[in-house]
């Protein structure tokens, strides 16, 4: 029961997090039609960028700092690069956003070297928030969870209630007519290119100082990032939502459950054959947690390609 | 001729390509205050193209677009519109994705110097069908009603020049009169229109001048019973 709880809230708070990236990603996505791989670049900026912020401005200005420029960044990358190749197709868009993804990574290195960096979470913060079954919970994570939330909350509000939502999701659909009626479609798209970059920007800048801030992790999450969007439906914000939980779940149980296939055939007294045999039924559901997010993307790829809420088409 | 009376809209000697194909050569017309001008033609002959190529859709490789005498022809489609010029497309092109609202809010721009003001309530008096339907998504309307809601939602923006093409097509006689009667009231109200049509007989009934096109120009221009009156442009370029 404790493990439960306890993976329960990891699961949920990992996921949320998962969400604040892929939203960026998916939305960026319908947007342009191309999937941006330099997104979870934008991720790791925020947490060095908040790293070194903090220092001279504090733990919450320097997060709030550091989503506000990489924000800026985004919309750099998107007016000064992306849409100079945009008419080439979107080979090159592809490639421009891989060979940035590498540009950044690069550069990180340069800056502050190839090692993970000592990006903590302020003693202020690091307390317990209430006691699971005996255990601590850190507060940090809630507040993870909530701000994630709160994200997500003000986006869909911004989507739904507002006359620039209904632009962005008139020009996501129809680019063309919504200039037509006198948007500035690709102002719109810069903007909406930046809010995503922001938001990848927030929680590297907030979760690096939790989980950990290294020149990888942009690689890392890219990847988690790139199945969520798959599993979700590429484009589909609820989709991205769904599958971000989905998979923060998924994760968070799995590497803790040390069960394998031979306790499986142990259930129908064929735990001794199964144990001589070994080998994959040996394999323990927690060393495979890496790879049952790719399982999922592959069964969703095979049952229903369009995503768990995409179009179909 | 002096700026005062200069035409609302004049397109001069307008040319666009699609990649490599040449598909206008060299479009000339002029819509005046209050007018009704019909672009008619063949299928295929580029009353389309021209309607794009004036909101910048198609870029114009060359030729002036002038509203009230200030050239458009390489400005961007936003600002085409925000100048004045309101677009209807012949594929109707809703936003099926938005409610029947969020649909007409999309169309809202403030008004331009002059230009007839539009509301919502407005619209629906045009349109009643669109009232009952406001919060149902577009997509799920019928082609009848998604023609109404472009026609609306272009007219929100508060247009000098209404550019409407083939709103017609496909249409039930019922919609089809509830179409014509709104696009004569909208002109009655100080709204121009270039109004592209597949129908000789609403064109000829609706316009105050009419153009014919043919390969990428205008080969005839004229009222509307000069044009019923000259069999020989009727047989060249119209006949099917
Ligand atoms: N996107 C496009 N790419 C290439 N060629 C096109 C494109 N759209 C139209 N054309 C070609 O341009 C020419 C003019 O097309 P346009 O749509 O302007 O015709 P139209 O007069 O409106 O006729 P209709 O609407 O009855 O088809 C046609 O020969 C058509 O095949
Ligand atoms: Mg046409």
């Amino acid at each position: 029961m404790e493990y439960f709880t306890i993976s329960l809230f990891n699961g949920v708070v990992y996921g949320l997090l998962l969400f604040m990236v892929s939203a960026g990603l998916t939305l960026i996505f319908g947007m342009m039609g191309v999937l941006n791989f330099a997104h979870a670049s934008f991720y790791m900026v925020g947490a060095y960028l908040a790293y070194s912020l903090q220092k001279i401005f504090g733990f919450w200005p320097a997060i709030v700092l550091a989503a506000l420029l990489v924000g800026i960044l985004g919309m750099v990358v998107e007016a000064f690069f992306l849409r100079r190749v945009h008419r080439y197709g979107h080979a090159h868009e592809l490639l421009l956003t891989f060979g940035l993804a590498f540009i950044i990574a690069e550069l990180v290195k340069l800056f502050y070297g190839n090692y993970p960096l000592n990006y903590r979470v302020p003693d202020a913060l690091n307390f317990a928030a209430f006691q699971v079954f005996g255990t601590d919970y850190p507060v940090y994570r809630l507040l993870m969870g909530g701000i994630s939330i709160g994200m997500f909350i003000l986006i869909y509000l911004l989507l739904t209630r507002t006359r620039v939502g209904i632009v962005v999701r008139s020009a996501i659909y129809r680019p063309r007519m919504a200039e037509a009626l006198g948007h500035n479609v690709p102002l719109v798209f810069m903007g909406v290119f930046g809010v995503g970059a922001a938001l990848a920007g927030l929680a590297g800048a907030v979760a690096g100082a939790f989980y950990t801030t290294n020149p990888n992790m942009a690689l890392e999450l890219g990847v988690i990032v790139f199945v969520v969007v798959v599993v979700g439906g590429l484009g589909s914000l609820e989709g991205a939502m769904l599958a971000s939980l989905l998979i923060g779940l998924i994760s968070s149980f799995a590497v803790g459950i040390d069960l394998s296939l031979i306790d499986f055939f142990g259930l129908f007294g064929a735990r001794e054959w199964a144990e001589s045999v070994g080998g994959v039924l040996a394999l323990k559901i927690s060393s495979l947690s890496a790879t049952i997010p790719f399982a999922l993307m592959l069964l969703i790829l095979l049952v229903r390609p369009s995503g768990l809420m995409g179009e179909k088409s | 001729m002096t700026e005062s009376n200069a035409p609302l809209l004049e397109v001069r000697d307008l040319h666009a390509y699609y990649g490599k194909s040449h598909i206008l050569h060299g479009v000339n017309f002029y819509v005046g205050k209050g007018e009704v001008v019909s672009l008619l033609g063949r299928n295929g002959t580029g009353r389309s193209t021209t309607l794009k190529a004036i909101m910048g859709l198609v870029p114009p490789k060359s030729g002036k677009i002038l509203l009230n005498g200030r050239n458009l022809a390489e400005a961007r489609t936003y600002a085409i519109c925000r100048a004045g010029i309101g677009y209807i497309p012949e594929e109707r092109e809703v936003f099926s994705n938005l409610t029947v609202d969020e649909n007409l809010r999309m169309g809202q721009q403030s008004s331009h110097d002059g230009a007839p003001e539009w509301t919502i309530e407005q619209m629906f008096e045009y349109f009643p069908n669109l009232k009952e339907r406001r919060k149902t998504k577009a997509g799920n309307l019928s082609g009848g009603e998604q023609q109404m809601l472009t026609i609306c939602r272009s007219l929100l923006g508060n247009p000098k020049v209404l550019l409407i093409d083939e709103p017609t097509e496909g249409l039930a006689p019922k919609n089809v009169a509830a179409v014509e009667e709104a696009t004569h009231d909208i002109n009655r109200r100080g709204v121009s229109i270039v109004l592209v049509e597949q129908k000789l007989a609403i064109a000829l009934k609706v316009s105050t001048r009419v153009c014919v096109m043919g390969h990428g120009q205008i080969v005839f221009e004229g009222t509307p019973e000069e044009l019923a009156g000259n069999t020989k442009i009727l047989k060249e370029w119209l006949a099917v």
